[in-house]
């Protein structure tokens, strides 16, 4: 398969470390911004990045159902969702600068203590895999826990969901990384999992809209029963 | 065709009933007329089969239900046809009482009390059926929810209610204790089926654990010390027909899974478990007869009961377990032919007793006993069918609790032949007990008797009491004809509870009876004690009518009719005769460590004196409430992690992880 010779290849697996370092800075660069609509620009170029990853991943070695989940993920995370997404804040009319309950240089302080964890982490579980791309590994644990940061840092319903999307595509790139991809089924299925989400979440959003005029989740606190 | 495959059919014809109740839901007419009868000769073929696979071999089917790779496995041997035929006889009476007896919509439409009412009896028959646990477990939450919906038929009152969540709660405690007993019976082999579990030799620790919690789960059902609470509150709270299947059948269910597990599943037995059920049967017995005396709510009294003779059963089964673990055989085979013989006579009589207080409430629309009285006169079929109930649940000859009572105590006499000298000295104590128990059985009956049926009417609209219908009196006449039979012809009885004894501990006591023929009970032989119950019944009647006759000849002619000598009293009314509370005044007294009595004495000068005297459970206090106390306050303690906002929450879900992660990596 290897039709370019040893130099394209060896190439192409330092890709995969260069795309992984995309998706880590994306994520920081996530828990930085303010900005909503920027916010998603960079979810969408994350998902661009995971695509790619993935296709080299699936080429290198050789397996071809992860073409399927390059596709399935470039369709989704990069054309079908950011649409989604942009038409939930039109129509919110949420453009605005996103409220953090801590602010940004604290959090980013705590997600690098959080990927220094992560590395720490995966060092011995990347030991043992004899996936192409299993240095990788630490990257994707830190985007999963930086992007489950972002969640809990985030005051208004769309960031969070945001962080959600986010959290599943570092859950993905760990998967590809670790064992070359899940089964095709399993990424079926958590690929529908997700647009489902995303469709209810949305729904959530227009009902915490329409009940307390605003998307700040803090509102729903008034919802607890004493 | 297999008998398990037609039995498997009644069954499916039960459901059947029961759904088709819900295309009729408000219909009550066809419910009662169609439906219900229909479900009795069910009930009737049932126990029929039932019959017949008691004196057949045992036969296994797997039914395709259930999870896939996880089938129900159904086994019909003697003990499961023996509690079978149980629930096929007594189904027949209550279906045929209920179909004269649901007249008017009371809260659940009557469709629905059809579906939940078959499903009830199906889940019960399938119960006793299951030959692997996760059958069993399926069977046994649906017989406890469609009976808790049956119990709260009427739940727009509050009492129904918290009577049925109490019922609930109690359910799921015993659940959980048979659930842990049959995970500890697989021993970690992964198969849950019965025959696997017989297969299993457990280590003497092990089986004591599964024991113990089989003990747990089983008597949470069947109302032991001090899982009793339920009972007094989900009795009343159902309606009759329902009250009497549970009472009669659903507990029993409780006893046959004991007797599975316990004889059955666990090998080799330990003489300390029989000695544990004797003391908690014992106990139970005695605080179920004692609160039973002191009792003004007629089916609460009836509730109380209940416990007393389901501790009599632990008794029975206690001791067949004390002497099989002795490997007296044939002495244990003669205490579980008690236990097994008060199974079936308790259910024909309590469902008997049930039923007619169905009719009393119908007729008068009274519960308290205070408020009754005199309905002899009104509702004669009630009250003589009543009458055999009283006296069969007071053990008295020729009925059927005489012979249980009889055979437990005959089976006591017997256990001077135990090798431990502590047990010689200490099991006859607890004989005395079993006697105690029985006198004050039939003090509370005389009372239940006395002051619904004889007597003056207590209220003046009880002169307006209506007497049971006819298909109510044909249910009572079915159930009350077992209790007479039973008590006429032990001889043949015992011959269907042998297959039972020989399945469970290898010896039965048919031949040696059956030796003396078909008229004298004799369980060991005729020079040491035999009763011949037809004969009784001879001499008895022969003097009464011996009195009668001379009674009418030397004082004929000289009969006058005069009022009655009034004590110096001219002006009586009906309220001065004796009370449901008068009456129990002196074990009131006698037991009153047992209660927890308040008391409001009029004083002399109201003009309108109020007696009040309410009686609590002391485990009510020493028990439940502290545990609903810590139970709160532990829920309120975990109340305070919910903040109501999502980043805590999600946060929990972090700290959770990255802990979880570094368990991992350390």
């Amino acid at each position: 398969m290897c039709c370019w010779g040893p130099e394209v290849n060896s190439l192409l697996s330092q890709s995969i470390n260069l795309f992984a370092v995309v998706l880590l800075v994306l994520a920081f660069a996530m828990i930085a911004q303010r900005r909503i609509l920027t916010l998603i620009h960079l979810f969408t170029l994350q998902g661009a990045a995971l695509a790619a990853a993935t296709l080299i991943v699936g080429y290198l070695t050789g397996q071809h159902h992860l073409y399927f989940s390059a596709a399935l993920t470039f369709v989704l995370k990069v054309v079908l969702i950011p649409i989604l997404l942009h038409r939930v804040i039109l129509r919110l009319n949420v453009r605005w600068d996103v409220e953090t309950l801590f602010n940004i240089p604290t959090t980013m302080l705590i997600g690098i203590v959080l990927v220094i964890f992560a590395f720490n982490l995966a060092a011995p579980i990347a030991g043992l895999s004899t996936s192409i791309a299993r240095g990788t590994l630490g990257i994707a644990l830190a985007c999963v826990l930086l992007s489950f940061l972002m969640m809990i840092v985030r005051a208004k319903a769309v960031p969070q969901v945001i962080g959600f999307l986010s959290m599943e595509n570092g859950l993905f790139f760990a998967a590809t990384a670790a064992t070359s991809g899940m089964p095709m089924i399993v990424e079926l299925g958590i690929a529908f999992d997700v647009l489902v989400g995303i469709l209810i979440l949305g729904v959530f959003m227009f009902q915490i809209r329409e009940q307390f005029d605003s998307l700040d989740i803090r509102h729903l606190e008034k919802l607890k029963e004493d | 065709m297999l008998l398990l495959d037609w039995i498997l059919i009644v069954v499916a014809g039960w459901l059947v009933l029961g759904f088709a109740g819900i295309g009729v839901l408000r219909n009550t007419a066809f419910v009662a007329r169609v439906l219900f009868p229909a479900g009795a000769a069910l009930g009737v073929a049932l126990a029929g089969l039932a019959l017949a696979g008691l004196l057949g071999t045992p036969e296994t089917a797997v039914l395709a239900l259930g999870l896939p790779d996880l089938p129900f496995h159904l086994r019909l041997d003697g003990l499961s046809a023996f509690f079978l035929l149980v629930i096929g006889a007594i189904s027949v009476g209550v279906s045929v009482f209920a179909a004269g007896y649901f007249r008017h919509g009371e809260g659940t439409p009557p469709g629905l009390m059809c579906l939940e009412y078959h499903l009830f009896l199906a889940s019960m028959a399938l119960v006793v059926l299951a030959d692997d646990a996760y059958a069993f477990m399926v069977m046994w939450e649906t017989m406890a929810l469609s009976s808790f919906f049956l119990v709260t038929a009427n739940h727009r009152v509050p009492a129904i209610r918290e009577a049925g969540f109490l019922y609930l709660l109690i359910a799921h405690i015993g659940a959980i204790g048979i659930l842990l007993c049959f995970g500890v019976l697989q021993a970690n082999t992964g198969d849950y089926t019965f025959a696997n579990m017989r297969a299993q030799s457990l280590s003497p620790l092990w089986a004591s654990v599964a024991f113990l919690l089989a003990t747990l789960g089983f008597g949470a059902k069947a109302g032991i010390l001090p899982l009793h609470v339920w009972l007094p509150e989900a009795h009343p709270a159902a309606p009759s027909p329902v009250s009497a299947l549970m009472s009669a059948v659903m507990l029993k269910t409780a006893i046959y899974g004991l007797l599975r597990v316990s004889f059955d599943l666990l090998g080799a037995q330990q003489w300390w478990w029989g000695v544990l059920l004797l003391a908690v049967g014992l106990a139970t017995a005695l605080y179920g007869v004692v609160f039973s005396a002191v009792q003004t709510d007629m089916k609460r009294l009836l509730a109380y009961s209940s416990i007393e003779n389901i501790g009599l059963l632990f008794v029975g089964i206690g001791l067949g377990v004390l002497f099989n673990a002795y490997g007296m055989k044939a002495l244990s085979a003669l205490a579980l032919t008690a236990a097994l013989y008060h199974v079936v006579g308790h259910a024909f009589f309590k469902s008997l007793l049930f039923l007619a207080t169905g009719s009393v409430l119908h007729a008068t629309g009274e519960r308290s006993l205070g408020k009754l009285g005199g309905l002899m006169r009104r509702m004669p079929w009630v009250a003589w069918l009543s009458l055999v109930g009283v006296l069969a649940s007071s053990g008295l000859p020729p009925f059927s609790g005489f012979v249980s009572e009889w055979l437990l105590l005959q089976s006591f006499l017997f256990t001077t032949g135990l090798p431990d000298s502590f047990l010689n000295m200490l099991v006859p104590v607890l004989a005395a007990g079993i006697a105690l128990v029985a006198a004050l059985a039939g003090y509370t009956m005389v009372k239940f008797y006395g002051v619904i049926f004889l007597g003056q009417p207590r209220e003046p609209k009880l002169a307006d009491a209506h007497p049971a219908s006819p298909l109510e009196r044909a249910g009572l006449v079915w159930l009350g004809a077992g209790c007479v039979l039973l008590g006429l012809f032990p001889v043949a009885a015992i011959g269907l509870i042998d297959p039972v004894t020989r399945l469970l501990v290898g010896g039965g006591i048919a031949e040696t009876v059956r030796a003396n023929g078909w008229l004298l009970l004799s369980p060991s032989s005729p020079d040491r004690a035999s009763y011949s119950p037809l004969v009784f019944l001879g001499v008895v009647s022969l003097a009464v009518l011996l009195a009668v006759v001379l009674v009418r000849k030397l004082y004929h002619g000289r009969l006058r009719r005069a009022p009655a000598w009034d004590c110096g009293y001219p002006a009586q009314t009906a309220r001065m005769q004796d009370t449901a509370e008068g009456f129990g005044q002196p074990i009131r007294q006698i037991f009153e460590p047992f209660f927890r009595m308040r008391r409001e004495l009029p004083s002399p000068f109201d003009a309108k004196p109020h007696y009040r005297v309410t009686i609590e459970d002391h485990f009510w206090h020493w028990l439940y409430l502290p545990v609903a106390r810590l139970t709160s306050g532990i829920a309120r303690g975990v109340g305070r992690l919910q903040q109501g906002r999502i980043a805590i929450y999600l946060l929990y879900s972090f700290v959770t992880l990255i802990v979880l992660l570094l368990v991992v990596k350390s």
